[in-house]
């Protein structure tokens, strides 16, 4: 029990330290960086609590593929130096005390929301899906996933696509002077469009490019 | 103290939370940090899920992870096609320059 509460203070110390490093790091490209520290030390507390595969599937999916589109996006845009004025105050701005008293009072609301959590002997005996304590974490999650939610599964496939297609189209341009493959007309050419036969004459020979 | 329950894991949840959203209200200059913010909050809300799940012995939370990690990644997908797109238009992603709509 206390290497449990070791190690989750330790991850959730640097968890939460890096969540501010985000906020208010100066530099985009370092932001990224800490963000990618926030996901591998969430992940380690979801392994260390028991759900192995959401651990891994955090550093596939979050540090493998969304921070590292981050990270590319920052760079190529070239943006990271942009200072954040906010921390020297700047004039215009009267967002910063209004959006500070909202987030402060999110904070306590979900604190003392959780304080409050002491029935939670009458949710324990609602359908539970984990009693078999045999089988791996990710074995209990594709006994569930498959069967059960599987329309869940399919619904995130079909979002997945939809992201990937929606991406394409916002990014896509056409740009001068690329050529392009087009299979329709290479396919449905003629042997006329191309072909052409002429009467060469002796020792004049053909010109061709005319 | 050192015995862990449901509520640390829930206020390390409400904690991350709060900071995402004050990433939102307090940045004025960029809208890639605000993307990032927005990822911190299905974080925090996956922390929620993952506790739950665990400290319930139900499965179910965990496969409304992947559901949320899922939607997490197409919106950071999405946001930053948007984000490229609007970047070569104006040339500019400050959040004080995007003011077009006049909302």
């Amino acid at each position: 029990m206390i290497a449990h509460a070791i190690f989750f203070y330790f991850f959730s110390v640097i968890a939460i330290l890096s969540a501010i490093m985000v906020v208010v790091s100066r530099n985009t490209v370092h932001a990224v960086f800490f963000l990618i520290l926030d996901f591998v030390s969430i992940g380690c507390l979801f392994i260390m609590v028991g759900a192995e595969f959401l651990g891994m599937m955090m550093l596939i999916v979050y540090v493998g593929a969304v921070a590292v589109l981050f990270l590319f996006v920052v760079m190529i845009m070239n943006v990271s130096e942009q200072k954040l004025s906010w921390l020297r105050g700047s004039k215009k701005s009267n967002h910063i005390p209004v959006g500070l008293v909202i987030s402060i009072v999110i904070l306590l609301e979900l604190i003392i929301v959780v304080g409050g959590w002491k029935y939670k002997g009458d949710f324990l005996n609602t359908r539970s899906f984990n009693l078999d304590g045999g089988i791996t974490n990710t074995h209990q999650l594709g006994n569930v996933m498959y069967t059960e939610y599987i329309h869940l599964f399919q619904i995130s496939g079909i979002i997945l696509l939809l992201s990937m297609i929606g991406a394409i189209v916002l990014t896509y341009r056409k740009r001068e002077g690329v050529k392009r493959q087009n299979y329709f007309e290479q396919i449905s050419r003629e042997r006329e469009d191309s072909v052409e036969l002429m009467d060469v004459n002796f020792k004049e020979g053909v010109k061709i490019d005319d | 103290m050192i015995e862990i329950g449901l509520g640390h894991y829930l206020v390390l949840g409400a904690v991350i939370f709060a900071l995402g959203m004050i990433g939102i209200f307090l940045n004025r200059k960029n809208v890639i940090v605000i993307l990032m913010s927005i990822e911190l909050i299905l974080l925090a809300v996956n922390i929620n899920l993952v506790s739950f799940s665990i400290f319930l012995q139900d499965i179910v939370g965990q496969v409304f992870t992947m559901l949320i990690l899922t939607v997490a990644a197409a919106e950071a997908a999405i946001g930053l096609a948007i984000i490229v797109v609007y970047y070569r238009n104006k040339g500019s992603i400050r959040v004080e320059e995007i003011n077009q709509m006049k909302g």
